[in-house]
């Protein structure tokens, strides 16, 4: 999916809720109880996206495979460890996926292959990609957030949600 | 697995938010935030016109941008007794940090009390009193009847000598000018209390007296400094760590070459480069790393000297700058006193300091190069020193902070751009006390009294010895002892029966018990020995003043209700004097009572006024008034004037060649190299196979006081970690995560296994003061002669206890040194 075709969909979610809201405030001058049951009320939870992401057949192991979640604007990776680890999916369970936007500032993280961690050049923090994402040492005050990921009979990764705020916004579906 | 909040999306703040200056109330840095609050049920929304930012937040913002907040900065708590929402977030504009937040900062709002959130709930809210055997809710006047007549009647008894004081003398949290005041005012003006101690050493005493003594007060520069200088000298301190955003705002881009346009304008006509490190550490920290990555290594020295050994390194780099001729004559002659005596006397040849402290001599004369060589063109090289903990709490202190203040002033490097001789510092400052001058120098080794069974009643404010003196196995064990007697004394008399309970009390402490009344915010560990605690408020439950480490002092608005029935200590120092004085005048003593006269404040401000306000040099100028209108900058101390709606502050002190003695010169000093001085350190070195060298770690606030009921921060190190070369843990049988004893003659502790293959061998690296393994546990008794401490110097064997707990399962252990990638 576009950057445009997301921003679309939310823009159009968003405008519904707001005009649900109206009626229901209108209709509370004239008939509560009607005006109510047209309102819809808003989910508990943000909705995610379900994404496709990539094919298990598209991973070599550690090598990091670039994607964006929930929409284009959140950069991520997907990454086969070659080791199964707590959250990992897949036939081996050794498939995580992680935001690589620094949880403290924004900056951009870069993976090394060596020590399997995602590391922040703006002021040092390090995550380990082996242990969902905990920060190894660092200024942010959150852990890396991780993809909730599911893998089809074909291989199909879908990222499905995420399982902490991403830099950058105060709701993670825009 | 990682401790994940589930959280994906939070409450926008709405235009019409309030917002309150706040500084952070943890380390010394003193970060700049906004606290901004409003009401639980109401929120902004994503249009520019709906929230406090006036942006579209519905798109996803830019790196670094200040539109953005964390869960951690988020928490619903008590404002005037309604639920309101609270994000306390880093301001962009503050100078100081100039929008970071560090991992320890940026969650006040997390460690804040809330009730629907559940955070920190173990706080304190109500005076409590020993009653049936445990530790039982009371008023506040029922409880300080009982401290005011047990005290009363112990000082007559054993004079005000029987009255023993551990109280912060700290800004921040559990400290700032009001409460330093409050109970300053209690103890040293009602009372001239000589028994006393501060928080993190066993007496009343400086930390730096020598550079005291010298003239030299050891706040003397300007953030600024760090990025001006030419060359950075960090002795015995880890500032990525410790003093985060003043390392990454202010050293970092002076070693990245970015505040080379700053340098030019405000040091035009000499020569600048990017600046370049020295790192005076035994131990390759995170700072040692980050360096490298900024400025390259050829551009970074990491001296890694035999542990103690920085008096005989600091002589050799004065002998040789001597010897070259790279001293700043003029301002020696102009503003200094007994240079040439501290030559003759501190003399240390390259070969002599380099045996002693194990480097390589070309190392210690780049080292003199890079701190003195006139620069191109024949100007004077700006090299500014900062020390930490590892001089503060390291060997022969004294000697030692003077050996570095000599080279600093000999260079001319003090009150000067680029320049500075200063500590790096812990907490932020607050000091506004009467004089202390009763309390004698040396002072009183308080804990080795308390150990002697000397005293009856003992006051403590925000301090647990338990986690944070020397000698710790002793002084847990007889304090245990002395207290439990009183203890079991107030469970045989009815609570009820007040006369009955102060007669058995007292009794008790004739036999050698000890009543102790603990002021906190929390229950500490040394409270669980305690009769009475007495709830506190902490910074932003309360209005409280403070100065960072380069003397900027600010107001932290009151943006939150204080848990319970919790009060500012500057008021329980109060309500514990009226009570004082209506006791001592129920008995009779008309005289003593008076003297607990002028305690009748009803706010925080009023202790301000009476305190920092009437007392401070140029605290005249200070209100709070118009330290609100100053913002999260404020003014840096001393304030010498009031104008145009500003304080007027003080950048640099001694900027006219003026130091702090009698005659205005600042003092050189001998500094003669005597080994390990502290007793009983050499033979513990010559028994036990291993250095455990301790201090901070990122990640936790001091003792982990707050942290310790912090999800985020347990989830990562639930236990004191020590670092150990992969080589010895090989030799003892170590795996990664295991728990091991560390164990001396003085006592023994605990700590899980970090493997470090940058850790030199048997030098090991322990958390300080940490909730589950106290380091002090295994430091001896030895202190200098002024009553420092020497938590640095400590030797001790490590076995297994366990395979690695249950709680230490699935976390990281990988290397904390960031690497490119």
């Amino acid at each position: 999916m576009s950057k445009r075709c997301d921003l679309k969909i939310d823009m159009g979610r968003r405008l519904f809720l707001r005009g649900g809201a109206a009626v229901a405030a209108g209709a509370a001058a004239t008939v509560a109880g009607q005006g109510l049951a047209e309102a819809k009320p808003l989910p508990a939870l943000v909705d995610y996206p379900a994404r496709k992401l990539a094919n298990v057949s598209q991973l070599k192991p550690n090598e990091p495979f670039d994607v964006a979640y929930p929409d284009a604007d959140a950069p991520g990776v997907l990454l086969k460890l070659g080791k199964r680890v707590e959250g990992g999916v897949g036939p081996d369970g050794d498939i995580v996926g992680f935001s690589t936007i620094c949880p403290h500032k924004g900056f951009p993280l870069a993976y090394n292959k060596s020590d399997r961690t995602l590391n922040c050049p703006g002021h040092y923090s390090r995550f380990d990609c082996e242990a969902g994402g905990q920060q190894i040492w660092g200024q942010a005050t959150q852990n890396l957030p991780q993809y909730v990921l599911r893998v089809a009979a074909n291989g199909d990764i879908t990222a499905e949600g995420i399982d902490e705020l991403l830099y950058g916004r105060l709701s993670n579906v825009l | 697995m990682a401790y994940k909040r589930q959280i994906d999306r939070l409450p926008i703040i709405p235009k019409d938010a309030k917002e309150h200056n706040v500084t952070c109330h943890f380390c010394i840095v003193g970060c700049g935030y906004k606290a901004y609050t409003w009401d639980v049920n109401k929120q902004g929304g994503p249009e520019p016109a709906n929230n406090k930012f006036g942006v579209d937040l519905a798109k996803a913002q830019a790196g670094q941008d200040a539109a953005w907040y964390s869960p951690s900065m988020f928490n619903v708590v008590r404002q005037n007794g309604r639920d309101v929402n609270l994000v306390i977030m880093p301001d962009k504009a503050c100078s100081v940090n100039s929008g970071l937040g560090s991992v320890r900062g940026a969650r006040m709002a997390e460690t804040s009390y809330s009730k629907p959130r559940g955070t920190q709930l173990h706080r304190l809210t109500s005076p409590m009193v020993w009653r049936y055997g445990q530790m039982q809710p009371t008023s506040w006047n029922d409880a300080l009847d009982l401290v005011a007549r047990v005290t009363a009647t112990v000082i007559k008894e054993q004079g005000e000598d029987g009255l023993f004081v551990s109280a912060f003398d700290h800004g921040g949290a559990g400290g700032g000018y009001e409460n330093t005041w409050g109970t300053g005012k209690l103890y040293f003006e009602a009372m001239k209390v000589k028994n006393i101690r501060i928080h993190n050493r066993p007496a009343y005493n400086s930390e730096v007296h020598a550079t005291r003594d010298m003239g030299v007060g050891e706040l003397n520069n300007c953030y600024e400094d760090a990025q001006l200088a030419d060359t950075i000298v960090c002795i015995g301190a880890n500032p990525l760590e410790t003093q985060t955003n003043y390392f990454l705002n202010h050293w970092v881009p002076n070693l990245r070459g970015a505040s080379l346009e700053l340098k030019r304008r405000e040091i035009p006509g000499e020569a600048h480069a990017p600046g370049r490190i020295i790192i005076i550490d035994p131990r390759r920290t995170v700072t040692v790393n980050a360096c490298e990555v900024e400025a390259g290594k050829d551009r970074v020295l990491h001296l890694a000297l035999e542990s103690g050994t920085d008096m005989v390194l600091f002589n050799a780099l004065m002998t040789y700058i001597h010897d070259k001729g790279w001293t700043d004559k003029a301002f020696i002659a102009a503003s200094t006193k007994d240079y040439d005596k501290m030559i003759a006397a501190n003399r240390t040849s390259i070969e002599e300091a380099a045996r002693i402290t194990g480097l390589v001599p070309a190392d210690i004369i780049k080292a003199a190069t890079w701190i003195a060589e006139p620069k191109d063109g024949g100007k004077r090289r700006r090299a500014m020193f900062a020390y930490e903990k590892g001089i503060i709490w390291g060997n022969d202190n004294y000697r030692t902070n003077a050996a570095i203040v000599n080279v600093a002033l000999a260079t001319g490097n003090v009150g000067r751009p680029g320049g500075g001789v200063v500590r790096l510092g812990g907490h932020q400052e607050g000091y506004s006390r009467p004089s202390d001058a009763h309390v004698g120098r040396p002072a009183a080794y308080v804990d080795q009294l308390l150990i002697n069974g000397k005293g009856g009643v003992h006051h403590i404010w925000g301090c647990d010895h338990y986690k944070t003196t020397l000698n710790a196995t002793l002084f847990k064990q007889v304090y245990k002892k002395r207290t439990d007697m009183v203890k079991d004394a107030m469970s045989t008399v009815p609570a009820s029966d007040r006369k009955g309970l102060v007669d058995a009390i007292v009794a008790a402490i004739k036999q050698g018990g000890l009543f102790v009344v603990d002021v906190d915010i929390v229950p500490s560990q040394i409270g669980q020995a305690a009769h009475v605690w007495l709830p506190a408020a902490t910074s932003g439950e309360m209005n409280l003043t403070s100065m960072n480490g380069e003397r900027r002092m600010r107001l932290v608005e009151r943006y939150m209700d204080p848990p319970g029935d919790s009060m500012p200590d500057c008021l329980i120092a109060a309500r514990i004097a009226n009570h004082m004085e209506r006791v001592l005048r129920e008995m009779g003593d008309a005289a003593y009572a008076d003297k607990f006269k002028g305690f009748d404040w009803k706010t925080e401000e009023d202790a301000f006024m009476d305190g920092y306000h009437k007392h401070e040099k140029g605290g005249t100028h200070v209100t709070y008034a118009r330290l609100r209108a100053m913002g999260t900058n404020g003014f840096q101390e001393p304030a010498i004037d009031f104008k145009d709606g500003k304080i007027i502050g003080t950048k640099r002190l001694y900027s006219d060649g003026k130091f702090g003695t009698k005659d205005g010169k600042a003092i050189f000093m001998e500094a003669k190299w005597r080994g390990l001085q502290a007793p009983g350190k050499q033979t513990q070195k010559n028994k036990f196979a291993f250095l455990i060298n301790n201090g901070r770690a990122n990640l936790v606030w001091q003792s982990a006081y707050l942290d310790q009921h912090n999800d985020f921060v347990m989830d990562r190190f639930p236990y004191p970690l020590i670092e150990i070369n992969p080589a010895d843990m090989a030799e003892l049988g170590l795996k990664q995560g295991d728990l091991v004893e560390v164990f001396n003659d003085d006592g023994a502790t605990q700590a899980t296994v970090y493997p470090t293959p940058s850790a030199k061998k048997k030098q090991a690296f322990m958390k300080f003061g940490y909730p589950t393994g106290a380091v002090g546990n295994v430091v001896n008794s030895g202190t200098n002669e002024l009553i420092l401490p020497n938590y640095k110097q400590t030797w001790a064997n490590i076995r297994k206890l366990a395979d690695a707990p249950e709680g230490t399962k699935g976390i990281t252990w990988k290397s904390q040194e960031y690497t490119a990638g």
